[in-house]
């Protein structure tokens, strides 16, 4: 770890705060329906809005109306994207004239930007039409993550109400963020972006005139998950840079054309970018998601797009705060996230920081010093380092968002366990919008539960009694994922065709690849060790399972849990109720989270990244 | 449920047209207006208006005289399909199924210091780590100082120009951090190797 590396993250610390604490207040005003500057603007939308919907913004749902509202809208927009994928060659805004999607692929993707993973199982740039990225991907970015949202609000006024039977309504619950927060928030990201050097713009491709014209190598297929490996075991000429091959001579004796031009792909990439980093979607633009220059240019950028990762997640503990009428509770839930979060981006930085023992023979000079970052640069860019990956890795899959600005597969065995840690956590540490604050109420609810059942009372959280329905509903949501993950994994593992074909890595790495790619969409990520090849028909459809179980199977308990909730009295707190401000219950949930996580997921971490760093380092 | 089909077909219509259509449309016209050269992907023109190249994407150099980019998944810097190498740290070694450290990630490495060496024999010096992997998206624009100050003796050798002229173009070209804490020091090996052949006349093909 250098001093530069924890002074950055130390400044990404405080950054978040000060913004989290005013975009968290505000967003209380949203959903309590109170007037802000932007309702001023766009009221007449909304009500426009809520006309069209055919319905009154007062009108409230019972938490199973509510769920059907939630699951038909979803299911409708997953139905959407499918068809535009499948239909994108005949639909306008195709500059690059891209063909149909696979059908596959399309049912992974429209599963996967539907429940806010954003796995992508395709290179963008290369694949998606401008307008699948748009109006299909792209609404999706919005539309998931105001769900997300959505799914938190009644699980608050489940706790605030007393004796209702509703719990809000959908529709303004999507409608609300989606207008006054979501958007604003885009716009202005986005314009910064495109000052940063991200493009925005109708064109589809570039053509650059090499400066340096390489001797004719075809270009590779570059299928997306396909490794074009830079080496060959042709014999090259020594003296020059090593990038490409000579021709190879299988190719009827004769030389390939030099290379003169360089394609450029751009597009509407800002726009798509600003929300996919705030709503915690992740799924690039381009193949490389923010490792892209074009979609990342600068240090700058990859700071502030690093911050969209955790600022509506940790925003909403503020909100929550404010909603429930104790900041205290907010700021508890807040501390057990970072605690959660800081002891995995400190063993990702130091282990990033080591330099990779392949090089270990060689004369190579890791060594971090004023001019070079050193480490393990396999799979990271220059402008960013060590430590800009490292934070981003560790931020984008504690929160559900899942873009990366480094490759994750290149990473040491015990630098890339921390994002697969992170995210069977069950993306509590931050999360989803809106999905993580849900997910770390639920564990909270088991929390107070077995501290009642240590004292033997009844236990309590915030007024309202824990019983036997929300126990069971919030085992569910914990252990569903959970199944989802582990039996994913095992059955890859044991269909051994599909296990080995699709791996660019072999051995515990190899391993690690697969369990990766079902945490990962497991747990709504999206994130990937990008070796595994995600476009077969295994993996995109068990993929796309895991990422509908995984999402739907939380949001149904989690509103049965609010409904629930909100029929009960308030009980006062009396002399036996767990106070869940405190340090204690920071304690015992941070505990809980992480034996939950532990006992899941250490003895298949033991057969991938920490076998494989036993091999590295006997 | 007929209560729930109409909003949920209403809404997906309306919030396509809204986040879908307007939203990236808008953006497509503010950023044409405010930030023109951004918008399009920063390109650089020659003097007849022709694409060289874009500012934040890396291009290969084999070519001695040039300072070299970093190693790529991505062949000839292809920035319509970015991808990276996705090489782990461990792998087989050999054919009995014996783990150990990626030989491939080894062999990249080692063909790139054979090369160095090869067009600069007098320089022993350990090499520097990014200019022996391969970066995340397979276009990186930058090396690090470290990488493009280690390359100086050749590139001035090679074009018959005392190594100080280039060194101080590669002085010229150093990006530090931002606010003097995010981000790495770098220099992009694209515009200096522009700003080689404007200073000292253009390489020949391929050295």
């Amino acid at each position: 770890m250098t001093a530069t590396g924890i002074g950055q993250i130390i400044l990404y610390a405080i950054v978040l705060v000060a913004l989290g604490i005013p975009l968290g207040a505000y967003m209380a005003r949203v959903y309590t329906g109170q007037a802000t500057f932007a309702q001023r603007v766009l009221g007449p939308v909304e009500r426009l809005f809520y006309r069209l919907f055919g319905i009154k913004p007062d009108q409230e749902q019972s938490w199973k109306q509510y769920a059907i509202a939630a699951m038909v809208f979803n299911l409708l927009g997953i139905v959407v994207v499918y068809l535009l994928q499948r239909m994108q060659a005949h639909l306008p805004e195709n500059p690059n004239g891209l063909a149909n999607v696979d059908p596959r692929v399309a049912f992974n993707t429209a599963v996967s930007f539907g429940t806010n993973t954003n796995w992508q199982a395709y290179g963008g740039e290369s694949t998606m039409s401008h307008l699948v990225q748009s109006a299909a991907l792209g609404v999706q970015n919005f539309v998931s993550a105001a769900t997300g949202m959505a799914v938190l609000i009644p699980l608050i006024r489940g706790f605030t109400r007393r004796h209702a039977d509703t719990v809000g309504s959908f529709w303004v619950d999507l409608t609300r963020p989606t207008l006054y927060i979501l958007l604003p928030l885009s716009i202005v990201l986005a314009v910064f972006l495109v000052q940063q050097g991200v493009p925005q713009t109708t064109d589809g491709k570039e053509t650059a005139a090499l400066l340096d014209a390489q001797p004719g190598t075809p270009p590779a297929d570059a299928r997306p998950g396909t490794i074009v490996s830079p080496v060959d075991d042709q014999p090259r000429d020594a003296t020059r840079g090593g990038v490409n091959g000579p021709a190879s001579p299988d190719q009827g004796g004769r030389e390939s054309p030099p290379v003169i031009n360089q394609p450029i792909a751009v597009g509407p990439v800002a726009s798509q970018v600003a929300i996919k980093q705030l709503g915690t979607n992740g799924g690039g633009y381009y193949n490389v998601k923010s490792a892209h220059p074009l979609e990342n240019p600068t240090p700058l950028s990859n700071f502030v797009e690093c911050l969209s990762i955790l600022l509506i997640s940790g925003a909403l503990c503020f909100t929550f705060g404010r909603m429930i009428g104790s900041r205290k509770q907010g700021i508890a839930l807040l501390v057990t996230m970072a605690i959660l979060l800081v002891p995995f981006v400190a063993l990702t930085l130091q282990q990033e920081q080591q330099p990779s023992p392949a090089l270990s023979s060689l004369s190579v000079d890791a060594q971090a010093s004023a001019l070079q970052p050193g480490g393990n640069m396999e799979g990271k860019e220059a402008r960013l380092g060590i430590s800009a990956s490292a934070l981003w890795s560790t931020t984008t899959t504690a929160a559900s968002n899942g873009s990366v600005n480094s490759m994750h597969d290149s990473y040491t065995p015990l630098g890339g366990m921390s994002p697969i840690f992170l995210m069977a956590l069950g993306e509590v540490s931050f999360g989803g919008v809106g999905s993580g604050l849900y997910g770390l109420l639920i564990f909270a609810i088991v929390a107070v539960f077995i501290a009642g059942l240590m004292v033997g009372r009844t236990p309590e959280f915030l007024g309202k009694k824990i019983e036997a329905y929300e126990m069971k509903m919030a085992s569910f949501a914990i252990l569903v994922p959970v199944a989802a993950v582990l039996l994913g994994a095992a059955f890859a593992c044991l269909v051994d065709e599909t296990y080995t074909k699709a791996l660019s890595n072999h051995g515990p790495h190899g391993f690690s690849e697969v369990l990766y790619a079902f945490v990962s969409q497991g747990n709504n990520n999206g994130s990937a060790f990008g070796g595994l090849t995600a476009s077969g028909t295994f993996y995109a459809t068990a993929g796309g399972i895991c990422m509908w179980v995984a999402r739907y199977w939380i949001i149904l308990p989690t509103l049965a849990i609010a409904g629930s909730l909100a029929k009960k009295k308030i009980v006062p707190p009396s002399s036996g109720t767990l106070p869940t401000t405190g340090p204690l219950f920071v304690v015992l949930l941070v505990g809980v989270v992480l034996l939950v996580g532990a006992l899941s997921f250490v003895p298949a971490l033991a057969l991938g990244p920490i076998v494989e760093h036993l091999v590295l380092h006997p | 449920m007929k209560e729930t089909i109409r909003p949920a077909l209403v809404s997906l219509a309306v919030f396509t047209v809204l986040c879908g259509f307007v939203y990236p449309l808008v953006m497509d016209g503010i950023a044409a207006v405010v930030f023109p050269h951004q918008a399009t992907g920063s390109l650089i023109r020659d003097r007849d208006g022709h694409v060289v190249g874009s500012e934040l994407i890396g291009q290969p150099f084999d070519n001695p005289a040039y300072f070299w980019s970093r190693l790529t998944a991505e062949a000839n810097y292809d920035a319509s399909n970015s991808t990276g190498t996705n090489l782990g740290p461990s792998g087989f070694v050999n054919d009995r199924g014996q783990l150990g450290p990626n030989q491939t990630l080894a062999r990249s490495a080692k063909d790139r210091i054979d090369a160095l060496r090869a067009a600069d024999p007098t320089n022993t010096q350990p090499v520097p780590v990014d200019l022996v992997t391969s970066s995340a998206s397979g276009l990186d624009p930058h090396i690090s100082p470290a990488a493009a100050y280690y390359q100086v003796g050749r590139v001035a050798r090679l074009r018959g120009q005392p190594a100080d002229a280039v060194r101080k173009l590669v002085d010229d070209h150093l990006e530090g951090r931002t606010l003097g804490i995010l981000g790495e020091p770098r220099v992009n090996v694209l515009l200096l190797n522009r700003a080689l052949d404007d200073r000292f006349g253009p390489s020949k093909p391929n050295g």
